[in-house]
């Protein structure tokens, strides 16, 4: 029972980033109808926008985390501005087959400039971890889910609650009659892109210092972005919150009682599984099949 | 023009040999070719169905390991206290076990696949790749996980009067991948050309349109995928035994972008396309390779990708037929025009 408690807090703070990165995904697939495979390059791209800040620059880890979210933000504009802004006509292969060759870009030039060998991000945490009862948990990690968690109630009112986000929900449901009422489709577009990479961004440089960075560190995490919204469903925030964390118990479990090998392979399994069972996602309200 | 292609491509590979004797680009080649019967083998899907499959690497991966492990036997517990030996044998069976193991994985894996289409499509195969991965890394027991299989045989052809030769020269596997690339094609032309190639032309121009004249889509591209992925298979069996050592790593999700890459440069849809593709991007890395660092060749990759699909959505094959097409018309005047309609 105290394996399974600290099972259940270890998964609880890991699912706040995953969560993190799964609406991020999932605002970007449901508004724009893009597969967005730079999602995990993205995500690296924070973590070393954190480590860059927090080290090369020398600022203050509480700095260098805005630091992160806004080069994110800024990636994300340029790659949809470059990018998918002129291809907005073309089928969905064709911007996904883009996707990843900027994704590769992304992920090579990483390497090229870092790289292989993996940068640890110093906290100005303790390193001794909080212990209640039988569960234990570093002080960084606390901090990772807590910040995590006040991006997702922030991201959740931008969506619900300014007139940024009634434009966004209007352009999810029907884009040509948000233009007909005088919707900025465009705009929209674009700042969809800016913040679903910013929540990556900001993914990265939480777990970066949790972890360490390295260039390759996006590849799984863009599996499990893509787990996280097929489980929530497309274009639902609640849902991507709720699936984060379902990922993230099923791979705590999976690692903890049957084999930490098979940790990761949880997300593709959960992928599987959910399309051929479900193919509308646990709590989708939106059709998918087409 | 293109229709003269692939012969003459035949023609001139075939005579290559006889001048090119670096062994260092006759290497090349051999890796070239492998990858562009996966290129061919991937097109069918991509180009022929319309169906953008990214877990093709797990077809070339599991014919790799099943021609491997067949080549060198094995000792592998099972549940309920089974055990399975395997004393090893012939790389040839090696092949064709490859061959059939993979299709019949690639039955299965379309068969559960094509519930979906479009992007949850291409995420569902990607699953199945990684998935394959994994186990190939975990799954020590059978597959030495990251320590590789090592010392794999090379490949034996059975030769009236020799019994089983091991073909160990590169020229030997040269032109063993080139016969298996000319068989590929062929077999790919002749299925394409057939009514269920035009079945499966019509499921990727219009999937309701096809439905309502009776074609069985689930049945058209499940057979394509059965086809593909024992073609990948078998790139994949002739890859273990002339590398001789593979590691999980041949599941990567770069090779299946290489794969991506060489079908959409080519000209997705097209019988040569693969075929330029994949000579293209098999041996720009031997020109790259002196000027710049394998991570930086990807960043060029990237950019040829991104670049091909914005100048030429359609690839490099289709561009060329177009472009000899207007020289055609421009150098035979128009009759209409000549006969007389005012200027």
């Amino acid at each position: 029972m105290d394996q399974f408690l600290q099972h259940l807090v270890n998964a609880s703070v890991l699912g706040g980033t995953y969560a993190l990165l799964g609406i991020g995904l999932t605002l970007i697939f449901g508004i724009m109808n893009v597969v967005n495979f730079t999602h995990g390059a993205i995500y690296t791209f924070g973590a070393y926008a954190m480590y860059l800040a927090a080290v090369a620059l020398g600022l203050n880890f509480f700095v260098a985390l805005p630091v992160a979210l806004v080069a994110g933000l800024a990636m994300g504009a340029l790659i949809e501005f470059a990018l998918l802004r002129p291809l907005r006509r073309s089928d969905i292969d064709t911007t996904m087959l883009v996707m990843i060759g900027a994704g590769i870009i992304l992920q090579s030039g990483t390497l090229w400039i870092f790289g292989g060998v993996a940068k640890a991000v110093p906290t100005p945490f303790p390193d001794a971890p909080l212990v209640i009862g039988p569960v234990s948990v570093s002080y960084v990690r606390l901090f990772v889910f807590c910040a995590a968690l006040a991006l997702i109630a922030l991201t959740y009112f931008t969506i619900n609650g300014t007139r940024l986000g009634r434009a966004m929900r209007a352009t999810f449901q029907d884009h040509d009659t948000a233009a007909l009422m005088g919707v900025n489709v465009s705009l929209i577009y674009t700042a969809t892109f800016a913040i679903g990479s910013a929540l990556a961004a900001a993914a990265g440089a939480l777990l970066g210092p949790v972890y360490v960075v390295f260039p390759q560190m996006g590849d799984l995490a863009a599996v499990k972005a893509f787990a996280i919204v097929i489980l929530g469903g497309l274009g639902s925030i609640s849902g991507a919150t709720i699936g984060g964390f379902i990922l993230a118990f099923a791979e705590e479990i999976g690692a903890g009682y049957i084999s930490s090998g098979y940790r990761d392979a949880m997300g593709f399994l959960i992928i599987i599984a959910v399309l051929l069972v479900k193919p509308t996602g646990l709590f989708a309200r939106a059709e998918r099949i087409g | 023009m293109t229709r003269l292609l692939a012969p003459t491509l035949l023609v001139v590979l075939a005579a290559l040999p006889l001048v090119l004797k670096d062994p260092y680009l006759v290497n090349a080649l051999i890796i070239t070719g492998i990858f562009t019967i996966c290129a061919m083998s991937l097109n069918l899907l991509l180009g022929f169905t319309g169906q953008l499959s990214l877990g093709h690497v797990a077809f070339f991966g599991i014919g790799a390991y099943v021609s491997a492990l067949t080549a060198l036997g094995f000792d592998v517990g099972l549940p309920f206290g089974l055990r399975v030996t395997y004393e090893g044998g012939s790389p040839l069976v090696g092949f064709g076990l490859a061959i059939v193991v993979t299709g019949l994985a690639g039955y299965l894996i379309g068969r559960l696949s094509f519930r979906v289409r479009g992007a949850y499509f291409v995420i569902v195969t990607i699953s199945f790749a990684e998935v394959v991965r994994l186990v190939a890394l975990n799954w020590v027991e059978l597959t030495q996980g990251p320590l590789a299989l090592t010392s794999i045989p090379n490949m034996t052809l059975p030769l009236p009067g020799l019994g089983e030769v091991a073909l160990r020269t590169k020229i030997q596997n040269y032109y063993l991948v080139l016969a298996v690339a000319t068989l590929s094609y062929l077999v790919i032309a002749r299925l394409v050309g057939s009514r269920l190639g035009r079945a499966m032309r019509g499921l990727k121009e219009n999937e309701s349109l096809a439905l309502s004249l009776g074609i069985n889509a689930t049945r058209t591209l499940t057979i394509a995928a059965t086809v593909s992925a024992a073609m990948a298979g078998a790139a994949g069996s002739l890859y273990a035994h002339y590398i001789r050592i593979i590691d999980p790593d041949v599941f990567l999700f770069s090779y299946t972008v290489t794969m991506v890459i060489m079908v959409v440069a080519g000209g997705k849809g097209t019988l040569a396309g693969p075929l330029v593709g994949g000579l293209l991007f098999g041996l720009l890395p031997v020109a790259l390779r002196p000027v710049m660092a394998p991570e930086a060749q990807w960043i060029v990759y990237g950019a040829i990708l991104i670049a091909i699909l914005f100048v030429m959505p359609k690839g490099i094959v289709p561009a060329l037929e177009a472009l000899t097409r207007r020289r055609v018309a421009r150098a035979e005047p128009n009759p209409a025009l000549e006969a007389g309609a005012q200027p």
